[in-house]
């Protein structure tokens, strides 16, 4: 196997004086050209992890331990002038919202040519060659016009289509992408899903897509990661998480879903109860305050990451006795 | 259109309207740099829908497509520049006074964040609006604390927070318990469980359905979750392009779509099985621009059942079976479409 594009070992990320557990305890690895999703309460540290890739939490205020490698290099130990360059180049983010992405007074067009400038010694003509290329690979349509065009004059689709053409501008080997089809539409979201995906086997692109959208999730990631209180509580193919996940939350998580199968009137089942403050976190496993599941050791001890089976691991003492509470899914569409 | 029909809109009827909107419309200039030109976005572009009293009434739609802008008009926080809204039998701003309106109709938004005054404690946002309306201050903190109770916050533990000390969940039901300090009839919940997680949102959906059945309320839903809109609705309003493209009970509009832009809609809803993963998308391309909408049917550029009469003729919202209603000129007889029922004049 070749080395993985991202390792993250033992990421701790606190805020507020380290008071705040944002991230706990996270490890993470993804293989070349591999696509995860990660899923899980909001609040859980997902988009902390995502920036925590690319330096962008604010430093002053944040405590990082761990390591964190990015296609061989250390992240945590760069320059200001290596993150610069590796920003983009290496590693690029895309967001739900284009409009922080995107800068208003300048042509999408141009952005895409300084962006490509700033990493690269090439000609103002070459470099807007390549933009074009790249508006025709997101599938803009009449590039070539909308090139010059405002971000404001855009579409909310095609906005984020050229939020995307900007992030791959220097092409990265890694995709951030924090739910950016959250404020989409359904046929512009498929659209976009596939898009990610078609990258992914193209350009042999790794991502890491953060969405509350299960059905998303699906469409593009090999492997889903579910995050709960900072941790990442279960890992496993898509087709394992979906079909026998085993982690108590994840099937909570699964079972609450609104879904075409429901009787007019009834009631959708939620977890019972609120996650925790991540300032004054249990002692055992976060999530046995609101577990069906918990019993004494559960609040004694933090639980080790089980290996359900080769693919599949979720850190709960349970995993056989959750196996008989998971839902059956209804396929939507 | 029949007698019934007519006096259904009469005031003492059974499943009477709460709210009645007819032929509304926005346009918005355009900017071109500093100056203002004479194009507009025809982002609500002459639409008519009723929303009976005590349904939801959910509302998808491409964005763009004037979700937002209607909710805006109906609720009277931008002018319409032609239309009307009667409210319970009364025209909004003529009959019914808006100071009485805007509090009989609330909104929730989708950023619980930005919609709550950070300076202010969870109980003094709720207690705000009634101590606009009069309501003396202890009253009006008893009352929010009464309200913290109903969606699930203990007021022992919440009432005296800010904003900042809220979970996203926490703080849109802070927005819910404030939308009802004022004790209103409809409320627009615009993208109000968005921005949460499918646990956190089953919570919330299910406070809305409790509360709608204690108080007695009506909702707009607005969202691009498909498969929330279809739990909690009743009856669904689709859009495209600043118009009405379909209407109709839940069960019709996603067991039966008439018009074609709701079908892709429906066929675009990822299918949450890794074996079988959505291959290609059922609606390629972009929404023409609503500055300048194409002629005729407003998605005949993108519809896969187009024929050259769809550019020429602009659909109305055709009679698709009972309350079920649909803008495509497959739908009514001898339209011109080769898809449309043929029926001869004697039958008709
Ligand atoms: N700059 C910051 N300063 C202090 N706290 C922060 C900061 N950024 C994030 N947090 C806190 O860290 C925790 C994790 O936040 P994060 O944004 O990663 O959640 P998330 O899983 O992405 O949630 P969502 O699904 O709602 O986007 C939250 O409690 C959040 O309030
Ligand atoms: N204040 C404004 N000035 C100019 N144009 C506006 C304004 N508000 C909305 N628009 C435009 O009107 C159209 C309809 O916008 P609206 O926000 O109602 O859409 P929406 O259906 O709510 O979309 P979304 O699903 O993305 O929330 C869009 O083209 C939008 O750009
Ligand atoms: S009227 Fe024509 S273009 Fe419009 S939806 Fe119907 S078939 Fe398609
Ligand atoms: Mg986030
Ligand atoms: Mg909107």
């Amino acid at each position: 196997m070749t080395t993985p594009i991202v390792s993250i070992r033992n990421l701790k990320v606190a805020f507020a004086g380290g008071a705040v557990r944002a991230v706990d305890g996270v490890d993470l690895d993804l293989g070349r050209g591999e696509a995860v999703a990660l899923i899980g309460e909001s609040g859980s540290g997902k988009s902390v992890t995502l920036r925590s890739l690319m330096r962008l939490n604010p430093e002053r205020r944040t405590r990082v331990e761990g390591s964190i490698t990015v296609d061989g290099r250390d992240v945590l130990a760069m320059s200001a002038r290596e993150l610069a360059d590796f920003r983009g180049a290496v590693v690029s983010m895309i967001f739900q919202e284009p409009l922080l992405a995107l800068d208003p007074v300048y042509t999408v067009g141009q952005q895409i040519v300084e962006a490509i400038r700033r990493h690269e010694r090439v000609s103002r003509a070459a470099a807007r060659e390549r933009a074009l290329d790249l508006f025709r690979r997101v599938r803009i349509p009449s590039p070539e016009r909308r090139l010059d065009a405002y971000p404001h004059e855009l579409s909310g689709g095609m906005r984020q289509r050229a939020m995307i053409a900007l992030a791959l501008a220097c092409r990265p080997k890694l995709l951030l992408a924090d739910e950016p089809t959250t404020a989409l539409d359904a046929t512009v979201q498929i659209q976009i899903l596939l898009l990610l995906r078609e990258l992914q086997r193209d350009l042999g692109l790794s991502i890491i897509f953060v969405t509350h959208d299960i059905g998303a999730a699906v469409e593009v990631a090999d492997r889903i990661l579910v995050m709960y209180a900072g941790r990442i509580v279960e890992e496993g193919t898509a087709r394992d998480l979906i079909r026998a996940p085993r982690h108590p939350y994840t099937i909570g998580l699964l079972k609450s879903r609104a879904h075409g199968a429901l009787a007019k009137g009834a009631r959708l089942e939620a977890i019972p109860g609120a996650p925790p403050d991540l300032a004054n976190l249990p002692p055992g496993c976060s999530f046995a305050p609101r577990c069906p599941l918990a019993i004494e050791p559960c609040r004694a001890d933090r639980p080790p990451l089980v290996a359900v089976k080769e693919s599949q691991r979720a850190r709960c003492i349970r995993t056989e006795a959750a196996a008989t509470l998971a839902p059956q899914l209804e396929p939507t569409g | 259109m029949n007698a019934s029909a007519l006096h259904a809109k009469d005031r003492n009827a059974p499943s009477q309207s709460l709210l009645s909107v007819h032929g509304l419309v926005k346009h918005f200039p355009v900017k071109k740099g500093l100056f203002a030109s004479k194009a507009v976005v025809r982002a609500v572009d002459g639409i008519d829908f009723d929303v009976l009293e005590g349904e939801t009434l959910g509302v998808v739609g491409e964005s763009g497509c004037g979700k937002s802008t209607t909710a805006r008009l109906v609720l009277d926080l931008i002018s319409p520049d032609g239309g009307e809204i009667v409210f319970d039998g009364e025209r909004v701003g003529a009959g019914l006074g808006l100071r009485e309106f805007r509090r009989q109709a609330q909104m929730v938004f989708q950023d619980s964040y930005s919609s709550l005054n950070p300076r202010l404690t969870v109980e003094a946002s709720i207690a705000f609006g009634p101590q606009v309306h009069g309501v003396p201050r202890h009253e009006a903190i008893g009352r929010a604390r009464d309200l913290l109770a109903r969606v699930g916050l203990d007021p022992r533990r919440f009432a005296e927070r800010y904003p900042h000390e809220l979970s996203g969940g926490q703080r849109q039901r802070v927005n819910i318990a404030r939308a009802l300090a004022l004790q209103p009839r409809l409320i627009i919940l615009d993208e109000a469980v968005s921005a949460l997680d499918k646990s956190v949102e089953a919570q919330v959906l299910n406070l809305l359905l409790d509360l709608k059945e204690e108080f007695g309320l009506t909702y707009i839903f607005i969202s691009h979750d498909l498969n929330v809109v279809r739990f909690i609705s009743d009856r669904v309003m689709v859009m495209y392009l600043g118009k009405v493209a379909e209407l109709g009970t839940v069960e019709e509009v996603f067991e039966r779509p008439r018009h074609p832009y709701t079908a892709a809609l429906l066929a675009s809803m990822p299918s949450l099985d890794p074996d079988r993963r959505t291959q290609e998308a059922p609606l390629s391309g972009d929404p023409p621009n609503p500055i300048n909408p194409p002629p005729g049917c407003r998605f005949h550029t993108r519809c896969a059942f187009a024929e050259e009469i769809c550019a020429r003729k602009e659909p109305a919202l055709y009679d698709a079976g009972g309350p079920h209603r649909a803008a495509c000129l497959m739908v009514p007889p001898n339209s011109g479409h080769s898809r449309a029922p043929k029926v001869h004049e004697e039958e008709a």
